[in-house]
């Protein structure tokens, strides 16, 4: 995985069959034995596919009302049912498949591009500033997670409104409603999950910087922005990897969590937390509201939290799990 | 110790005064205050309402004599627990004990926010203190369970059960049990906090995705310690099974579980907030969002500055509590 400049062998070349063995490789054949992680990429797979690409085919958009047919137990019409105002919750739980992966993917991208610099930079530079930076976490740390996205997202109101205005005078985004809120969801979820990103990749780098290869790239008088981004960083992915599969699950609990308490995406639009919010307020005559969302939800948690260990013993990382 | 434990309250100061000084500000340079929501209001009713709060003056001054009011002056912590004004239960009242003063609530008149706190706290406290119970409890005993019968069907089991309440989120986990429990079965009330009963189904609900976090740390620390050389020499002793699990490997398989306590604290009062929403509970984790809602400054930032304040001496305790199972931890 080095990018470090290749250097001549010095070791005569191992016979071939050894050689394939790349680290790559050994994880992913680690990986394919380990069934459960492979069932799990593949349910995940087919979800991300499905949401994507079947809602536009399915001839019902998620606020679609059929006032006279209301609330109907799942048939062959309607396989999840329909709420009250007879939409058809296949359709929504879909859409709001289309939210909650999407939230989960880009805020943990956030949250990963933010770890990912802060800890490189505090492990590389060092001394004073480290500890600043490091002191900073350890700030941050001691509230939950919980309380900051409460309060970003009241602090956020306004801005995403006029965000929202602002986005949708452009033609292509004018179906998309509620945009402005999701930046929002996105800004305020990535601002406070890459904290436990930094501190690994800090940890990993603080041993990586010690090694020869990037003395030689100091040598060669590379930049210090060149050396933390093409050497350093590509030789800690591993546990980022792991890690970011781990962060998905509990953006989207995240996400799902606000929604719940009535800080995520608004109405029409609907993420899976708040389907299991309608669901969970009118569960007593139309059980099948809750049980699909939440079902689907938990499932897709579970997949991820499965794939993500799957992957940590494949890459055989021993990166702090919380 | 006690130097650590005063070193470590020294070490909170900085912290609590980074928190309120970022509540203060972010709250105020945001557009928008507690009193732009409500019905247009007369300019003179504005700078009357301003001038009550203290918002007509410059910021600087706002924040110096909400940092003064915020300052502890007195040390009487047993206060909190007293009943002074005799209507049966306890007071916690801030003002008394600590001299703190959290400041007057924007969106209830004539309320303070010490005053609230003290209405909504003891309900969330019971809560979480149930939850907790709930969590340690099924979740060591799951945990040495599967660490005594290791890959077995029951290890197995256990296993899956952890893995799925972790996957199962709170906000799924309540409904599901309120549907089955509470209206199937009609064993408890869907919602509500009146009774001992009403204890049950929002405890069980907070607990259980702790319980199994917990249970999953007990099984992987048990294991360590059965492999190690004092549970030889117990079991060489021929003590029984029974013995060497409660006697002398439960205090070492525990550490990993005394570790996590410190996040599970801060997950069950942010979990509080989603459950006192589904029971109807009426705690400050529901009063929290509320308020949160409804731009209601002082009160937002009181209960932030509680929680965390709450957050940090917990934590503390906890490390106490880890060096005291593992003495080969020294207070640092």
């Amino acid at each position: 995985m080095s990018t470090a400049p290749s250097a001549p062998p010095l070791v005569p070349p191992a016979p071939i069959a050894e050689r394939a063995h790349s680290p790559g490789r050994d994880a992913w054949l680690r990986l394919r034995r380990n069934r459960l992680s492979v069932v799990s990429g593949l349910f995940l797979l087919a979800l991300a596919f499905t949401c994507i690409v079947v809602p536009p085919l399915l001839g019902q958009g998620y606020a679609d009302q059929n006032l006279a047919l209301g609330a109907s137990p799942p048939s062959a019409a309607h396989w999840f049912g329909t709420d009250e105002l007879g939409r058809d919750q296949f359709a929504r739980v879909l859409y709001g498949g289309r939210i909650s992966l999407m939230v989960g993917f880009v805020a943990s991208l956030v949250a990963l591009s933010i770890g990912v610099t802060y800890g490189a930079v505090a492990g590389y530079v060092g001394g004073k500033l480290d500890a600043l930076l490091m002191r900073v976490v350890d700030i941050l740390y001691a509230l939950p997670f919980t309380i900051f996205v409460i309060l970003m997202m009241v602090f956020l109101k306004e801005p995403m409104n006029d965000l929202d205005a602002w986005l949708r005078r452009f033609d292509f985004l004018q179906n998309l409603q509620g945009i402005g809120k999701i930046v929002g969801l996105f800004a305020a979820i990535g601002a406070v999950e890459w904290l436990t990103m930094a501190r690994i990749v800090r940890g990993q780098v603080l041993t990586v910087k010690k090694m020869e290869f990037i003395e030689a790239a100091r040598t060669l008088g590379y930049s210090h922005t060149r050396i933390i981004f093409r050497h350093i960083i590509p030789n800690v992915l591993g546990p980022v990897i792991v890690f970011t599969t781990l962060t998905i699950p509990s953006v989207m609990m995240l996400e799902s969590f606000l929604s719940f308490l009535g800080l995520g995406v608004d109405a029409p639009l609907s993420s899976w937390g708040t389907l299991i919010k309608d669901g969970a307020d009118k569960m007593e005559n139309f059980p099948w509201l809750l049980v699909f969302p939440g079902g689907l939800f938990a499932t897709t948690l579970l997949a991820l939290n499965l794939l993500g260990d799957g992957l940590r013993d494949a890459l055989d990382v021993r990166a702090a799990k919380d | 110790m006690l130097r650590f434990i005063l070193k470590r309250l020294l070490e909170t100061i900085p912290v609590l005064l980074v928190i309120v000084t970022a509540t203060f500000f972010m709250l105020r340079l945001v557009p928008g205050g507690p009193f732009t929501a409500e019905k247009a209001v007369s300019k003179e009713i504005m700078q009357n309402l301003e001038a009550h709060y203290g918002l007509d003056k410059p910021l600087g001054h706002q924040y110096a004599s909400y940092l003064w009011d915020l300052t502890p002056k007195r040390f009487a912590p047993w206060r909190l627990f007293a009943d002074a004004d005799g209507n049966g239960t306890v007071d916690f009242d801030l003002q008394a004990a600590f001299g703190i003063n959290l400041g007057p609530s924007f969106k209830y008149p004539n309320r303070t926010v010490n005053e609230i706190i003290a209405g909504k706290l003891p309900a969330s406290l019971e809560l979480g203190l149930w939850a907790l119970l709930v969590a340690l409890a099924l979740g060591i005993t799951l945990g040495v369970v599967a660490a005594m019968r290791k890959n077995t069907g029951v290890d197995y089991a256990a296993s899956t059960l952890a893995m799925v309440g972790i996957c199962v989120p709170t906000f799924v986990m309540g409904p599901l049990l309120v549907l089955l429990f509470a209206l199937h079965l009609r064993w408890f009330n869907a919602s509500g906090w009146y009774f001992a009963a009403d204890r049950v189904l929002p405890a069980a609900t907070l607990g259980l995705v702790y319980a199994a976090y917990i249970a999953r740390l007990t099984r992987g620390g048990m294991l360590d310690v059965l492999n190690q050389d004092y549970i030889r020499t117990a079991r060489a002793k021929g003590a029984s099974e029974l013995r060497v699990v409660l006697r002398h490997a439960l205090r070492g398989g525990l550490l990993p579980v005394v570790t996590f306590l410190g996040p599970a604290i801060a997950g069950i009062i942010s979990g509080s907030f989603v459950i006192e929403t589904i029971f109807q509970i009426p705690g400050l984790g529901r009063e929290f969002v509320n308020s949160a809602f409804n731009r209601d400054y002082t009160l937002v930032s009181g209960t932030v500055l509680l929680y965390a304040g709450l957050i940090i001496g917990l934590n503390l305790v906890v490390d106490v509590i880890q060096v005291w199972l593992n003495p080969r931890l020294k207070f640092e």
